[in-house]
């Protein structure tokens, strides 16, 4: 039993690699939050006890490791001005003098079929890793982890307002990236 | 002219679009927000846009 339990969860290993990437900059960060998390899933056995989906559980364990590790390099880091991420301006030049779009978003169709499904989903991937760090990092803590913009303004050490603004960058940068790379392709 | 002076562009409620997924907005906000949504078709894609991504990415993983 507690063999099967140490083989399935290994079993998860590249899962959670894949799943650390998207949101960790650099191996190092990724493989020792993926190696925390097996060796916590490992000593938990008897919490688990089958009592939800093992890859559920696991993941909810990474989530945790993940923003411990956003939190300790966050520390380490000069915290203003990181790639010039702290200004909305960069947008500006989708708009007119007036403020208008000058190509004004359409209705995208919603992904039918598993087919496109995937598709839209490997274009998200893709433009989610073509964001600068700090923008991926505030925005997958607010949509994917599912953080209060206030948490993670405290656990990152920026102004609400920045992170505001950063949250702002990563839509408008998504938005236009699936755009080019999904609706049309 | 009440009316007018709540207008605001596509580009300010292309802001305030994404604050509103983060935080309440003030009475005031909202109230300019919603007169926008209502004459604006591009605003009205850009926030389901948004949403469709919002939604993929509480997703990514999943299966």
């Amino acid at each position: 039993m507690a063999k099967d339990f140490r083989k399935e969860v290994e079993a998860l290993r590249p899962y959670l690699v894949r799943y650390a990437s998207i949101q960790l900059r650099g191996t190092d960060a990724v493989e020792d939050a993926v190696q925390e998390t097996l060796l916590a899933a490992l000593a938990a056995e008897a919490t688990f006890a089958g009592r939800s989906n093992l890859r559920t559980w696991i993941t909810g364990i990474l989530k945790h490791k993940i923003i411990d590790v956003i939190r300790q390099s966050s520390r380490h880091r000069a915290l203003d001005a990181v790639d010039g991420e702290e200004s909305a301006e960069d947008f500006d030049a989708l708009f007119d003098e007036s403020g208008h779009w000058r190509d004004p978003p359409h209705a995208w169709p919603h992904p039918e079929d598993a087919l496109q499904e995937k598709q839209f989903v490997a274009a998200l991937e893709k433009c989610l890793a073509a964001l600068p760090a700090r923008t991926s990092q505030v925005f997958l803590m607010r949509e994917h982890l599912g953080s209060e913009t206030a948490e993670i303004c405290k656990e990152l050490g920026i102004t609400s307002t920045h992170c505001w603004v950063l949250l702002y960058r990563a839509r408008m940068a998504l938005r236009a990236c699936l755009e080019k790379g999904w609706l049309r392709k | 002219m009440i009316l007018r002076m709540g207008k605001i562009s596509c580009k300010e409620a292309s802001r305030l679009i994404s604050q509103a997924m983060d935080e309440r907005l003030s009475f005031g906000q909202r109230v300019k927000l919603r007169l926008h949504l209502v004459l604006c078709d591009a605003c009205r894609n850009f926030s389901g846009n948004l949403l469709l991504v919002r939604r993929a990415v509480a997703r990514l993983f999943e299966k």
